[in-house]
């Protein structure tokens, strides 16, 4: 099984690699982008009360982490299935 | 009660309540020793990994330091918690279903190398001690201030609880113990600034309070205000950043790849049954971390203004008990300069040298007399940026219990942290140095023996440290991330994500990256402190950040390195094939 799956496993990865990603652009936009590269210019506008750069740097971004790691994980468990090598089974 | 008594209270029932759980749950394996039999609910391991994660530098320093320089705090806030993802998305799933039990062991393994194997304890044992040196200093200060001892005995009160634990319980009885000492930490961290949130802006949520008009009928937000009380003393304002747009970048880079390097969280994350299991068990502890990380930046700013409010040109006979005893103990002083017995705060250093040194006699208001020559600033008010969380309930006259709360939740961060990286530092070297390396012939009964001694041995070590303290909490702390970041994150990235990397790559670039590292920040800050500013960085980027160049640095090296050398043998090629996927995990391996 394990020879006649390698491509199956390499098609995963690319997968995995793939929605890796994307979701890293977010991590680095929200974190690097609004709190720190665009942080004076983002400071004009205001959110709940908050200057919206200094918002991001000191709250925003890690709502946003939060998210992103329970999206990779439900995505992940998608995509296991899909290509057949999902932890489920394991337990029985 | 007073709030002595309940402090002793509080703090001697959190103790028995995790001496108790770690005898409860005491280790008859070695693998319940190194990761808790490797069977533990997400949920629940997430709860340990936040508390294990947030040390006495989330708890007591962070909010403090933030609440100092404003803006340019964020590095920690942003920091710490993407370090988090980097480590939920491109580490911890891999290194489940690798399976073993520590990360020298898959250095060691995936690199096929004995020498890899040492160059990474040598690494872990580094970042390790730099960062449990932070926690005991913690541990020193709040015993300092709660119990009324000095540092030192605090620090030893404290190693005991440590050893206590860690020693017999092992990673079984620290899963337990830390669930409890999450819990403790956030409901102590929580109160208080909820308490704070309503009396300054009626908003119970801090999160939002902070962003609020200020109750006092000014029509101002608490930042508005706070920016422009900080103004007129001559501080710059609180909501502006004031460091380069490249350090900044620099350092949050370091925090965040450091933390997805740091040993003591990395193997958390080999004591759950599945590989899906890691992953959301990291979003999990997330949730739990970001509770207090959200909550730390309005801690910061109430904090701040109620310490301006409190003490500007406020006469020093009618200071409030707060600031005697904190006085007390060393990490606030006041130096009449104008002798006027008001004292004046102000921005700029109010002692020459920075740190003050006492007499040992009072002086004409009460006040302990200093041996520190006055500076030019109108500054009066030396106050150690460490002391903010405690002392925050007290400087907003919170009940007694909420402040004898607050100090078992310092105490319950401290000694999590600390008992979790005493474990890394043991298994290390009981398990990679002895039984992987020197006395590979020691049976698992003996090699559970070493691991309790190296146990030990490192909990003096850091105790040492916890006396003599190098610097700050958190800065001592954020060197251990540049470290972590230089030297071990690029080592396990490439170790999953790259087949080719080999291991002349992984070593010479740990090498160069744990050495360029240690020398620009030892250079700066031990051989010429005196040269430590802007104009003299490597491109503006302070010690603190330097770990961020020395990653890049490691990841250059190790893939040239790879592509100039042999391949790595086919055994090893499976081996990265096989943890790519998910399917077929087995519990952590038994050897």
């Amino acid at each position: 099984m394990k020879t006649t799956s390698s491509d199956n496993n390499k098609a995963y990865w690319r997968a995995n690699v793939s929605l890796l990603s994307k979701l890293l652009v977010v991590w680095f936009v929200v974190s690097f982008g609004c709190g720190i590269i665009l942080v004076d210019w983002l400071d004009q506008f205001s959110l709940f009360g908050f200057k919206l750069g200094f918002w991001f740097a000191q709250q925003g971004a890690i709502y946003v982490f939060v998210a992103l790691i329970f999206i990779y994980a439900w995505r992940m468990k998608i995509i296991d299935r899909q290509f057949g090598v999902s932890d489920d089974e394991d337990e029985a | 009660m007073s709030t002595q008594m309940l402090t002793y209270l509080f703090v001697g029932l959190s103790f028995a309540l995790y001496i108790g759980i770690a005898i409860w749950s005491r280790a008859s394996s070695t693998k319940d020793f190194y990761v808790a039999g490797g069977g533990v609910h997400p949920v629940v391991n997430g709860m340990a990994t936040a508390a294990d994660w947030m040390s006495a530098a989330s708890f007591i320093s962070m909010a403090g330091i933030i609440s100092f320089v404003g803006r340019d705090g964020s590095v920690y806030l942003l920091g710490w918690t993407g370090g988090y993802v980097l480590l939920a998305f491109l580490l911890a799933p891999y290194l489940r279903k690798f399976g073993r039990f520590t990360v020298p062991d898959f250095i060691g393994e995936r690199y096929y190398s004995r020498a890899a194997r040492i160059v990474a304890v040598v690494c872990l044992i580094f970042v390790s001690f730099t960062y449990v040196a932070g926690q005991m200093r913690g541990v020193g200060i709040v015993f300092s201030r709660f119990l009324e001892v000095d540092v030192s005995t605090g620090v030893i009160i404290g190693m005991a609880v440590v050893f206590m634990y860690a020693v017999l319980g092992g990673m079984k009885g620290i899963t337990y113990t830390q669930v409890a000492q999450y819990c403790v930490l956030i409901f102590a961290y929580m109160v208080p600034a909820i308490f704070i949130s309503i009396m300054i802006t009626d908003n119970p949520i801090p999160q939002l309070g902070f962003g609020s008009e200020v109750n006092d009928g000014s029509g101002l937000s608490v930042l508005q205000k706070l920016d422009s009380v900080l103004l007129d003393l001559g501080f710059s304002a609180y909501t502006e950043g004031s460091k380069s747009t490249i350090d900044v970048f620099a350092i949050t880079a370091a925090l965040m790849f450091g933390t997805a390097g740091l040993p003591h969280v990395l193997v958390r994350f080999f004591t759950v049954p599945k590989v899906s299991d890691a992953r959301l068990s990291a979003g999990y502890a997330l949730v739990f971390i970001a509770i207090l990380y959200t909550t730390a930046p309005a801690v910061a700013s109430f904090a701040r203004l109620n310490l301006v409010d409190t003490v500007h040109n406020t006469p020093y006979a009618e200071a409030p008990e707060w600031f005697g005893n904190w006085e007390n103990t060393g990490l606030i002083a006041w130096q009449d300069k104008n002798n006027d017995g008001i004292m004046q705060y102000g921005s700029g250093a109010a002692l020459s040298p920075t740190k003050p040194s006492f007499k040992g006699n009072t002086g004409a208001h009460g006040e302990r007399l200093l041996n520190n020559q006055p500076t030019e600033s109108i500054n009066e008010v030396y106050i150690d940026r460490d002391i903010m969380v405690l002392a925050n309930p007290e400087i907003a006259g919170l009940p007694g219990w909420v402040i004898a709360l607050v100090a078992a939740g310092g105490v319950a961060a401290a000694l999590s942290t600390a008992a979790g990286l005493l474990l890394v530092i043991s298994s290390s070297i009981s398990h990679d140095l002895l039984k992987k390396t020197l006395l590979p012939k020691i049976t698992e009964k003996q090699e559970l023996l070493y691991a309790r001694i190296a146990a030990a041995a490192a909990v003096c070590i850091a105790g040492l440290f916890g006396i003599y303290p190098p610097a700050f909490v958190a800065q001592v702390v954020a060197f251990a991330f540049g470290l972590a970041a230089a030297s071990l994150f690029p080592a396990l990235l490439l170790g999953i994500f790259s087949k080719r990397a080999n291991k002349e790559g992984a070593i010479s670039g740990m090498l160069v990256g744990l050495v360029f590292t240690f020398s620009y920040i030892a250079y700066f800050k031990f051989v010429a402190p005196e040269l430590n500013s802007a104009e003299h960085w490597l491109w503006g980027i302070s010690p603190e950040g330097i770990g961020t160049i020395g990653m890049i640095l490691n990841f250059v090296i190790a893939i040239t390195v790879s592509r100039l050398t042999a391949k790595p043998p086919q055994s090893v090629q499976e081996l990265v094939d096989n943890i790519r996927i998910p399917s077929g995990t087995k519990a952590t391996a038994n050897h």
